[in-house]
């Protein structure tokens, strides 16, 4: 057999391996590394933060803060709050990203994360809103990558849930008389996240072979992405194919199922470690 | 210059010219699209919306016959009176055909709005997209008629959204058709 390296013909090392239906670290096309998430102050150590996960995806590991804060609505839309997303690649996290101001992969998974809270409707604007026209919560949910090994957005989707689902909003009421917010921090309710979003990526190999769940070396040998969002309901959130290799709707469609399975794994997954954190 | 309706967007494209050093590939032409807004600063969203057309662009331009140079692609929106991403990518094709770049094959933009009653509308106008349930814009590549790009706002069935590509691959022929029509009135003599 010739010899083939890994570092001076990835592209051919990774052709050996697909034809026989496997990958390199020794998963099958259609498997997902192993999934792990620390939810809450205990497992996850931000102290500060309201909400906070740990998730790590293989060697993926990224880690939400959500932070909320009290602000006034916009004028023209007075019974809303507001939602921040924002995704950042440190320079920690792999040799590709500089320091400095944010790059087209942090910016363009930001605008990600912001699209899918929006069409997956996980937390609507209104049940932010506590006062009409005075008082409105603003959730700042920061995700951070702390090591990169691709799939980025399937990892930042799933640390965003779990951890907005770890928030614990303190009571706030507006006093008659003197018209000033009093926080009851004796009292927290948790936020109310009406779905449940989760990302499944693929990576296009050769204008035909699809892959789960890619790492690193993997996506930079592919050539093309596909990210689909589902929700509980098996409705699509979010169909996010950024050109690449042109895809069959038949191809499409075998995505789609596939990220409905990865959707039922991933929420008994969330569902047991919620189970876990919360006090009897 | 492409304007459905009234969306109305400029593309201008350059290249292939030298590039930084800091920019160039080894082996294939650096695309770089740049997406400026009718007002204000370009943020976030044309960001991400640059990294669709760029990764689009990429895919059909035959990158590799011209190494170490790069092709920039400006787009500049005249005005937006909804389905903005596909008018983008169109003029984009458009652009990328008129300087006469090796391209594996072309492409379209379709937008297709999800009404709440469950029609579908292709093009949808600015108030269409609002009161829209989901609206879903695909690149259509000339070969076969495969998705080359996919965004989705809003969420969806399954079904629907299969339905939604249908109607778009079905209406790409014309476009294509379109794309034809405009070469050749460029190009006569007349």
């Amino acid at each position: 057999l010739p010899i083939c390296s890994r570092t001076v013909e990835p592209l051919e090392y990774y052709r050996r391996f697909l034809k026989e239906n496997c990958r390199p670290d020794g998963r099958e096309l259609g498997e997902f590394r192993t999934t792990t998430v620390n939810i809450g102050k205990c497992l996850c150590s931000i102290t500060t933060a309201d909400g906070s996960a740990l998730v790590k995806l293989g060697n993926t590991t990224v880690i939400c803060g959500v932070k909320a804060e009290l602000a006034a609505p916009a004028v023209d839309s007075a019974n809303k709050g507001y939602i921040v997303p924002n995704v950042e690649l440190p320079s920690l996290c792999a040799e590709r990203f500089r320091s400095g101001p944010p790059g087209v992969e942090a910016q363009a998974a930001s605008q990600f994360i912001a699209d899918v809270i929006e069409n997956s409707q996980m937390i609507v604007k209104e049940d932010l809103c506590i006062a009409n026209g005075k008082l409105a919560w603003v959730v700042y949910c920061d995700i951070i990558c702390l090591d990169y090994d691709g799939n980025l957005l399937d990892a930042s989707v799933f640390a965003l849930l779990a951890a907005l689902k770890n928030v614990q909003l303190p009571l706030v009421t507006i006093n008659e008389e003197t018209g000033l917010s009093e926080v009851n921090l004796k009292q927290k309710n948790p936020l109310m996240i009406r779905k449940h979003p989760v990302a499944t990526s693929f990576a296009i190999f050769d204008d035909t072979l699809l892959i789960v769940d890619p790492t690193a070396e993997e996506e930079d040998l592919a050539t093309g992405t596909v990210t689909i969002v589902t929700d509980e309901e098996g409705r699509l959130c979010s169909v996010h194919k950024p050109g690449g290799s042109p895809l069959t709707g038949a191809k499409l469609q075998d995505c789609i199922t596939r990220a409905i399975t990865r959707h039922k794994e991933v929420k008994k997954l969330i569902d047991k470690v919620i189970k876990s954190i919360t006090p009897k | 210059s492409v304007s459905p309706g009234d969306t109305s967007v400029l593309a201008g494209l350059y290249g292939p010219a030298e590039a930084k050093v800091s920019k160039e590939l080894p082996d294939r032409a650096a695309l770089e699209v740049l997406l400026r807004p009718k007002v204000g600063l370009p943020g976030v969203l044309e960001r991400s919306r640059e990294q669709l057309l760029r990764q689009t662009c990429e895919a059909v331009v035959l990158g590799v016959l011209h190494p170490r140079t790069a092709i920039s692609l400006v787009l500049q929106v005249l005005s937006d009176a909804g389905s903005l991403l596909s008018c983008c990518l169109n003029a984009a094709c458009m652009a990328l055909l008129d300087a006469g770049l090796p391209l594996a094959a072309l492409f379209c933009g379709v937008t297709c709005a999800l009404q709440p009653d469950g029609t579908i509308l292709l093009d949808p106008t600015a108030r269409q997209e609002q009161e829209a349930r989901a609206i879903l814009t695909f690149a259509i590549a000339s070969s076969e008629r495969k998705v080359l790009m996919a965004t989705t706002k809003g969420s969806c069935s399954v079904e629907e959204m299969q339905q939604c590509l249908a109607a778009a691959q079905r209406a790409a022929t014309t476009i294509f058709q379109f794309y034809r029509d405009s070469v050749r009135r460029r190009y006569s003599k007349s």
